[in-house]
């Protein structure tokens, strides 16, 4: 089961978390993550921005890349594009496996790559005004735990 | 013509997401046609560009016909 979608409207992670867990009958464990738009001081709202022929292209390619890395039974990875405000969900990636540790790693593998190498753009709004968020050493350093060029 | 599309601050130097410029385009023409404050900004040796979709691994040999979309691509923002 391999589910790779961009939303475009706010999403409620429990409803594709559910129906993902069934769709994988014999699973061994389930790993989620939840990424939420932090309640950091002054931000009014995050806007993501994408390119269409990169974006979603560039999530499959990363999903293939987590399905030869680990030994997995399905995978989804969900990331909002658009206006989101503090408290809204903005990513979900989920792992079914036979064995937990496939689908604890898949899941930080696919959200390493998400947050520094995969296209999107973000910007947020404080005190009324848009800055755009700029690359951090952090996510290169997460990255670079799997070894591999960015 | 060539649609050129720019993305995160380029597209607010820009004051747009996307510009048309006359067909055919290389690299160096693009940043001739554009104000000089938005092509120094392009001309950042970090920024990707894409032609149709496609990544370039050399921006130099850029070279865009009638109909092509040329993306202009900032480094993406962190977590």
């Amino acid at each position: 089961m391999r589910d790779i979608r961009l939303l475009h409207q706010m999403f409620i992670p429990g409803t594709l978390i559910g129906p993902f867990t069934q769709a994988n009958p014999g699973l061994g464990g389930v790993c989620t993550f939840v990424g939420e738009v932090r309640y950091d001081q002054g931000v009014e709202a995050l806007e993501l921005t994408h390119y269409e022929p990169l974006t979603l292209p560039g999530m499959h390619a990363l999903a293939d890349r987590a399905f030869g890395r680990f030994d997995l039974m399905g995978l989804l990875m969900v990331h909002r594009v658009g206006v989101l405000r503090p408290g809204e969900p903005i990513v979900c990636v989920s792992a079914a496996a036979l064995h937990r540790r496939d689908a604890i790693d898949a899941v930080d593998f696919c959200m390493d790559h998400l947050k520094s190498a995969a296209w999107f753009w973000k910007r947020e709004k404080r005190g009324g005004q848009w800055h755009w968020i700029e690359p951090r050493d952090q996510d290169h350093a997460d990255l670079s735990r799997w070894h591999e060029p960015i | 013509m060539v649609t050129i599309v720019f993305l995160g601050k380029l597209a607010d130097l820009a004051g747009a997401p996307s510009l048309q410029l006359a067909a055919p385009l290389g690299w160096a023409g693009l940043k001739a046609a554009l104000p000089s404050a938005l092509a120094e900004a392009v001309d950042d040796p970090r920024n990707r560009v894409a032609l149709n979709g496609a990544l370039l691994a050399d921006k130099a040999g850029l070279q865009a016909g009638a109909g092509d979309e040329i993306a202009l691509l900032p480094p993406v923002s962190g977590g």
